[in-house]
């Protein structure tokens, strides 16, 4: 699959649960890492790390895509907060499998898939409509209208 | 366990870990018998949001529903594996200097007389290591806090990945945690080698590579060789923070020094490295500015130090170069208790305090988000809390040796460069 597809087909990515459960929303897309305590306001969903490529940028209500998680093992923690913030995002799309990710995941209950076929940093960009259903592991993306 | 015969919070704690080692891909888990974490502890915030949101907001309901993610309240019975408290929010005794109310302090106060009742060591710290809590290699544990999660591992032999408050309060009660990552021979094994072509001696020194590491191999496994001497404690502890702060290392191999790396072979077992990567004095000057990137303003008004909580000799350094002075802008230096109760029978904490500084336990500005009110910019000897403070308070920061910050706290001014 191109990178380059036409505004408005749908390529579906095929991967494994990590959290069940179905949730759509408008992806946000980063090739960075995040760090969950010290890295994001819990209280409001903004990543707020230095030297960050989206300082300033939140997540809430959006889908999630990015590598993986970094920093501080209070990344649960923070993500967990964000869930009583009502600032998680919708849903979670990684690549690297980490216990600060699976444990953040399962505790922010946001639908998350990991394992993807595809290499979900390429083919979805921000603004892009993304369907994640965690049970079985599908990811729908929509390309943004051009 | 699963249904219920144990306990029905040992089920609601491994019903979580069931999820957890799930989404892991894990398909079984290890026994541990050395488990710190955080349990039952909670900000006013979390509290207050169970009041609000459930029928009950005590220990053991912010314990269920928060730390095991229960559906319901339930009862939280003594510990059932050896367990620490690590860090906490506030000093007990200089919580006012902190900007905390008294509310927030009965409401930790609180919190700790039902962990001592539940046999929790409440060591509050980072460093349990310095604390009394040192597993044998090999160990199996399930601890959180990066900074002590790289040394267990790297320094010690032990084995335990980055945990989170949520399956540290589940291995509380249940002594099990997900059979994966650092627990397994093959996971713990090199995959870039790290040259040290450039004198690596000081704290400082120690600090900088391993945040330059950090960054190059973030969560995966250096194995450094070259020119790193004088090792010990202080040195890993710092080392260690670094790395765990710009990446995620959760382990290290120091060829000759680390017990995992007697040989460069032994370190990468049946791998072999992704990539070889030189730290020479270019990438040593680079590393000093990226830290002293959110510096410009020279008019220093905090100084904050024990980032990972201070050992008694850097305690010792400190009051030494503190004796017989007087400070013009805050100096506040975080360590245990323990240590702190050392630094107390040996003099220091007076020495320290009659400068005007100031010797607190329990937490760090990062933690706490507590700085001396109006602070603009910050003078810090800790890469870890670099990265974190700025970001986490909005000020500017300053990286430098131990001395520099304290000739920062005596002058108001800025004038560490490297050396």
């Amino acid at each position: 699959m191109s990178a380059t597809t036409i505004a408005g087909k749908k390529i579906v990515l095929r991967g494994r649960k990590v959290v069940g459960g179905c949730a759509e929303g408008e992806a946000l897309v980063t090739r960075e890492h995040i760090s969950g305590w010290g890295g994001i306001d819990p209280m409001t969903g903004t990543i707020i790390e230095t030297r960050h490529e989206l300082r300033g940028t939140s997540f809430k209500d959006k889908v999630l895509v990015f590598p993986g998680a970094k920093g501080s093992s209070g990344w649960s923690n923070a993500f967990h907060m964000t869930r009583l913030s009502n600032s998680a995002p919708r849903a979670m799309i990684f690549n690297q499998m980490t216990t600060k990710i699976a444990l953040g995941a399962v505790v922010t209950h946001a639908p998350a898939v990991t394992d993807l076929d595809q290499d979900p940093l390429t083919i979805i960009a921000t603004g892009d409509w993304v369907k994640v259903d965690g049970d079985r592991g599908v990811v729908e993306v929509t390309k943004k209208g051009l | 366990m699963l249904d219920g015969a144990v306990g029905l919070a040992q089920q609601r704690a491994i019903e979580l870990l069931v999820r957890y080692a799930e989404a892991l891909g894990a398909d079984r888990f290890v026994d541990t018998n050395n488990v710190a974490g955080v349990p039952g502890s909670s900000s006013l915030y979390v509290q207050k949001y169970f009041e609000q949101h459930a029928s009950a907001s005590d220990y053991e309901a912010v314990f269920s529903l928060y730390d095991l993610d229960s559906p319901d309240v339930v009862s939280i019975p003594h510990a059932q594996a050896n367990c620490c408290h690590l860090q906490g929010g506030l000093d007990p005794n200089h919580w006012t200097e902190q900007g905390m109310t008294r509310e927030a302090l009965d409401h930790q106060l609180a919190d700790e007389a039902e962990l001592n009742r539940r046999g929790v060591r409440v060591l509050k710290t980072c460093t349990p290591y310095l604390a009394g809590n040192v597993p044998v290699k090999g160990e199996h544990c399930a601890w959180m806090e990066s900074s002590a999660v790289v040394y267990c591992n790297s320094v010690i032999g032990a084995r335990t990945n980055t945990e989170g408050r949520e399956s540290t309060s589940a291995a509380m009660l249940t002594g099990k945690i997900p059979d994966w990552g650092f627990h397994r021979d093959d996971y713990r094994y090199g995959t870039h080698h790290i040259q040290v072509e450039t004198p690596v001696e000081s704290v400082m020194d120690w600090g900088m590579l391993g945040y330059f590491i950090g960054d190059v191999v973030q969560e995966n496994i250096p194995v450094v060789t070259g020119r790193i001497a004088q090792a010990d404690p202080l040195r890993h502890k710092h080392f260690g923070a670094a790395a765990a702060s710009s990446g995620g290392v959760e382990m290290y191999h120091m060829v000759g020094v680390t017990p995992e790396a007697g040989t460069l072979e032994m370190a990468f077992g049946p791998r072999r490295p992704v990539a070889t990567i030189k730290y020479g004095p270019v990438e040593r000057r680079k590393v000093y500015e990226t830290l002293n990137s959110n510096g410009t303003n020279p008019n220093v008004d905090y100084v904050m130090l024990g980032c990972p909580h201070a050992s008694i000799e850097q305690i010792a350094a400190i009051a030494r170069l503190l004796e017989g002075h007087g400070i013009q802008v805050p100096l506040w230096l975080f360590t245990s208790r323990s240590v702190k109760s050392i630094a107390d029978l040996q003099g220091l904490t007076k020495t320290i305090e009659a400068s005007g500084a100031l010797v607190m336990t329990d937490t760090c500005s990062a933690i706490a988000r507590a700085v001396p009110k109006g602070t603009r910019v910050v003078a810090l000897d800790s890469a870890k809390q670099v990265h974190y403070l700025p970001a986490i308070v909005g000020i500017e920061a300053w990286f430098g040796t131990t001395e520099d910050c304290v000739n920062a706290a005596l002058s108001g001014r800025w004038t560490g460069e490297l050396r």
